[in-house]
């Protein structure tokens, strides 16, 4: 007889990861901005034109952006499943959450490559 | 069949009353990771979103961001989400360095947690300073 401990659905230990992965992910694009602002003392409209017509940018914040909405859907469920406790208003607050945090993947989309 | 016997232990005061909850050093970094992080998701990222896009929509919008955001309060609200970023970011650096067993004995773990809120508001003042 094999003795199982059922201990839960085994989302806890990806999703610990992907919090920390996609925090590092982050932290590059965070000194990565530090860089650039190190560089350009001013900033004109011109020069942030520019800064966003580099495709490379563009793929960069857009990775930063879906880091961030994965990290605030890991952590944002993490408060609500803390601090409600009933479960309809958690689940409402949950779903609201994803789709706010799909919302702004689509909205950030459209900015970086929208038409302007 | 014997029963467990369990230990006599003395009642415990409980207290939830956040108001009589002294956190330790450690605790106050925890629960303000926790603020500033429900912070840049309720008011961080709408507002990045949007200013982004009309700083790139046009010469005129960009001009007109760059106005509303020298505003007192504007300039308020942005030093605030700051160092809601700015400590987001040291406090989980401490939790990383907690994962790979650095500084888990509780002297190390206070004394990183100063340098947490320490840093944080050095680092705020010192953008705040930079950009304005």
């Amino acid at each position: 007889m094999v003795k199982r401990v059922v201990v839960g659905a085994h989302y806890g230990l990806k999703d610990w990861l992907a919090q920390r992965l996609t925090a590092a992910a982050m932290a590059v694009y965070t000194l990565l901005w530090l860089a650039i602002a190190g560089y350009h003392v001013g900033v004109d409209y011109d020069l942030w034109q520019a800064l966003f017509a580099n495709g490379a940018f563009r793929v960069a914040t857009l990775l930063f952006g879906l880091a961030l909405f994965w990290h605030a859907w890991i952590g944002m469920r993490d408060i609500w499943m803390d601090y409600v406790k009933p479960t309809a208003l958690r689940l409402t607050l949950e779903m609201l959450t994803v789709v706010v945090l799909l919302g702004y993947a689509g909205w950030l989309i459209d900015i970086l490559w929208g038409a302007r | 069949m014997s029963s467990i016997e369990r230990p006599v232990t003395k009642p415990r005061p409980v207290y939830l009353n956040l108001v009589r909850i002294r956190l330790p050093l450690p605790g106050i970094v925890s629960i303000l990771h926790r603020i500033s992080g429900a912070l840049l998701f309720l008011v961080g990222l709408p507002l990045l979103l949007a200013a982004v896009q009309s700083s790139l929509a046009s010469p005129e919008s960009f001009a007109a961001l760059r106005a509303t955001a020298s505003s007192p309060v504007a300039k308020i609200i942005l030093i605030g989400l700051t160092w809601a970023y700015v400590h987001h970011f040291c406090a989980g650096l401490r939790y990383l360095l907690l994962d790979i067993h650095q500084f888990i004995e509780l002297k190390p773990a206070r004394q990183s947690s100063v340098v947490v809120l320490a840093c944080s508001l050095v680092l705020t003042l010192i953008i705040a300073v930079r950009v304005w």
